[in-house]
């Protein structure tokens, strides 16, 4: 045993498919999806639940991926960004920010438009006030916020219209 | 570092209780996995309960409601009934963090890390919330405010877990508030916080009263003489004073870069009059 004591087996779904790996007890979700899974889109901002650049729908809800076990998500459905897209057709929200240039650097963006997600889920039409504390766990350095509060309202009402 | 994700409080228990050496329970892990990573602590074993069914799920119970100790703050969120009886209770867990803490955040962690400022403990000793333990000699329940003893210490036993929260059932005619002082509106931690419970008989005078600060001492305290200005008065505005007095009076805290003592004093005053107020208003019914 000995040696396979410390990893945990983990059967998960991510993006709707079937995943299946092996990670140390201490490694957190961001780590397995980034280094295991080859899935780097959450990014690692902070690691401590300050920045949300990590975020990532566990069972419905988001979350920060550096907060969580890579051991937890045992039976779970995981949703990174990597799962917004349709095919070549990028999420509402997706083709909204490149349209109202609500990024610059890119390294927040995978975790607003997770959250983001996340809360249109929840609430189609929300208000601004509503995003903006929606988004209030994920920080921005470069855009100042305003032009992501844009794009996601664009979206929302896109995604109303069916 | 070993990770277990039992599915009875009893395994969780065995767990805790065997010598693993430093065992930590994981419900959220928001502290707990901060904690780690930041190497602050380096247990050996973590038990999660979120597997726990038991844990997972609030109940009624006698009139009042059983919070398991793996219940989010988001899940406190969105139960009407729990919203409707202790709207206090429920506004302090759900100013914890961004919405991606309150999808894993519980009361039980938050209670159990023994912060000092931990948002929704003055809430949950104004309410008179009882602590569910579970351990290796069975089952005991503890006053809210007697689980934190000193920042990041608690009164739990080796082997014991905090399993659910109880809350008593409701009196006619009572409400509850809990208000926080941060610079900024999200995200932070209390410079001070304030919860206020109480009751009011039917000519809307104040039979019974709980008030509970936060981020004043080493910890969540209960400041009974300010509960005993309001009770038997309307809550008026002589009351309110009295109230705000006492509050500052029962304050020993310290100075750091959040606030000094002299402002932390000041505001515990202001903000229990104020959360009192809040919690007359919903008594009332408005
Ligand atoms: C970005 C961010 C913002 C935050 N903002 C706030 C805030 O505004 N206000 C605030 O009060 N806190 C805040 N916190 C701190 C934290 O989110 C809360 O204290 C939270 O309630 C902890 O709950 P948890 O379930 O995540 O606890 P965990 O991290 O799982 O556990 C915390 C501690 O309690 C122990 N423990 C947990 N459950 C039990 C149990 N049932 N029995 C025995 N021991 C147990 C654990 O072993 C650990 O030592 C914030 C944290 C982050 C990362
Ligand atoms: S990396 Fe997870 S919140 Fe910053
Ligand atoms: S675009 Fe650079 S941090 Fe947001």
């Amino acid at each position: 045993m000995g040696e396979m004591m410390s990893k945990v087996k983990v059967s998960t779904t991510i993006n709707g498919d079937p995943v299946e790996y092996l990670c140390d007890a201490e490694e957190t979700l961001l780590d397995v999806l980034r280094d295991h899974l080859g899935l780097t889109g959450a990014k690692e901002g902070c690691g401590t639940g300050d920045c949300g650049a990590c975020s990532v729908v566990v069972d419905g809800r988001v979350v920060c991926s550096c907060l969580v076990l890579g051991a937890e998500a045992e039976g779970r459905k995981v949703t990174t960004v990597e799962g917004l897209a349709t095919g070549d057709r990028l999420h509402p929200l997706q083709q909204k920010f490149l349209e109202f240039a609500a990024l610059q650097c890119g390294v927040c963006t995978p975790g607003f438009l997770v959250a983001a997600k996340a809360l249109l889920d929840r609430n189609p039409d929300p208000t601004e006030t509503e995003i903006r504390f929606g988004l209030a766990g994920n920080l921005c350095r470069c855009t100042g916020y305003d032009k992501i509060v844009r794009a996601v309202q664009a979206a929302a009402a896109e995604m109303r219209k069916g | 570092m070993r990770y277990e994700a039992p599915t009875t409080a009893k395994e969780a228990v065995r767990l805790m209780a065997g010598k693993a050496g430093m065992a930590r329970v994981l419900a959220g892990g928001t502290d707990l996995l901060v904690q780690i990573r930041t190497d602050r602590i380096a247990p050996d074993l973590i038990v999660d309960i979120k597997r726990i069914a038991g844990m997972r799920s609030i109940m009624t119970k006698s009139g009042g409601f059983r919070i398991g100790a793996a219940v989010s703050g988001a899940e406190l969120g969105e139960h009407k009934a729990l919203r409707r009886a202790w709207p206090g209770v429920v506004e302090a867990a759900n100013l914890i963090g961004s919405i991606q803490i309150q999808s894993r955040a519980t009361m039980g962690g938050n209670l159990c890390n023994a912060s000092p400022a931990a948002d929704s403990v003055p809430a949950l000793v104004a309410a008179g919330a009882t602590a569910v333990i579970v351990g290796p000699r069975g089952r005991r329940s503890l006053p809210v405010e007697d689980v934190a003893v000193a920042p990041g210490r608690t009164s739990l036993k080796k082997g014991e877990i905090v399993e659910a929260i109880v809350l008593p059932k409701r009196a006619p005619r009572s409400g509850d508030a809990y208000l926080r002082f941060i610079p900024r509106s999200e995200m932070d931690i209390a410079v001070v916080g304030a919860g206020v419970s109480l009751t009011l008989d039917r000519n809307g005078v104040c039979t019974a009263a709980r008030v509970a600060l936060g981020a004043v001492a080493e910890r969540v305290i209960l400041v009974p003489d300010a509960a005993k200005a309001l009770i038997g008065s309307t809550v008026d505005q002589a009351a309110l004073e009295r109230l705000a007095a006492a509050a500052s009076a029962a304050c020993r805290p310290i100075d750091d870069k959040r606030g000094t003592k002299k402002f932390r004093i000041k505001v515990a005053g202001v903000l229990a009059r104020r959360a009192a107020r809040t919690a007359l208003a919903r008594a009332q019914g408005k």
